[in-house]
């Protein structure tokens, strides 16, 4: 497995689990948690710098850059405006071209809006983005961001920060058929058995944060993630059996008294 | 002078740049982006760019974040 690598527009990515940096009591914690996970990859939002506290503390003294591949996301956008002016000011700050394309369409489900995310996802990737677009279960959109010039999709598995799992694995599936571009399933997940079973679908990843961050003990929680996610890239990769209504005895019948 | 600076106003120096703006506020510029009147600097030229009074100023950086939910609205 060690030579299983996930490539993304010519970038290598170590681990299969990616994760958020919200919701951590402390940097300390933010920082064991994301150790624990293995995850490579971390989400960070892009926000007005504290200017009042001098002593503020950075984010990226814990999670460093040199570490880590920082993915900037547009979280907290609702318009395709904004979302391509937190995308800009994300890239500015001059740490990648890579961005987490959000644009939120409701604020009571956080699911996307899709026709915002393709219309300002075709602007980003014009400019030179690597683009990330956080997306619905829904292959069409999917096919949509690809034609465009997506090179991966980042569909949700349930609402995010619900921890509901994955609430239509059929479409996820149908999505993951659809498009020739790594698949990454993005919020929804409550627990291990939930990410193992993305992999099992057959994702290339999953992005979390809640389910960890939220777990009374994050760092165990981002360590039991770590290995559902092997475990559920392993088992995709052996393949199962079909499932059947009756038994088959494993043990042979020659030989019986 | 007088500049609003991350939706605050602020007292600076007559022809104060981008950098020593940063710098006063003990801010490392490698780690930010800058905002003038809504157009991106051009971190190379943090140095060469003066603030004019009245301007809308925002220095961004990036902070714990995973999903929109982490957001606090």
């Amino acid at each position: 497995m060690s030579d299983d690598r996930l490539t993304i527009a010519g970038i290598d990515f170590r681990s299969r689990l990616w994760v958020g940096t919200g919701k951590y009591k402390d940097f300390i914690e933010t920082q064991k948690a994301i150790e624990a996970s293995g995850a490579d990859v971390v989400t960070v939002a892009v926000r007005r710098v504290n200017i009042t506290d001098r002593k503020s503390e950075n984010l990226l003294d814990y999670i460093s850059p040199k570490t880590y591949k920082i993915l900037p996301n547009t979280a907290g956008c609702y318009t395709v405006e904004d979302a391509l002016r937190y995308a800009r000011l994300a890239r500015a700050a001059g740490i990648s071209d890579m961005v987490k394309l959000e644009v939120i369409g409701d604020e009571k489900t956080l699911f996307p809006d899709t026709a915002g995310l393709i219309e300002a996802a075709k602007i980003l990737v014009k400019e030179g983005f690597i683009v990330f677009p956080y997306t619905n279960d829904d292959p069409i959109v999917a096919k949509r961001l690809v034609d465009i010039g997506c090179q991966v999709v980042m569909p949700l598995a349930a609402p995010i920060g619900s921890g509901l799992g994955i609430r239509n694995p059929y479409n996820l599936k149908i999505l993951m058929e659809a498009v020739n571009v790594p698949v990454i399933v993005d919020a929804g997940v409550g627990t291990a058995s939930d990410a193992a079973l993305a992999m099992e679908y057959g994702a290339d990843a999953v992005l979390m944060n809640t389910a960890i961050a939220g777990a009374k003990e994050p760092i165990l929680m981002a360590e039991a993630m770590k290995y559902a996610v092997w475990a559920g890239r392993m088992a995709y990769k052996a393949g199962r059996i079909p499932r059947k209504l009756y038994a088959t005895a494993s043990s042979p019948i020659e030989g019986m008294l | 002078m007088r500049i609003t600076l991350n939706g605050e106003a602020r007292e600076v120096t007559e022809g104060q740049s981008v950098a020593a703006l940063l710098a006063d506020l003990g801010i490392q510029a490698e780690r930010v982006a800058v905002e003038l009147n809504l157009k991106i600097v051009d971190r190379r030229t943090f140095t060469g760019t003066s603030l004019r009074d009245g301007d809308r100023v925002e220095v961004i950086g990036f902070i714990g974040g995973g999903r929109s939910d982490d957001d606090e609205r």
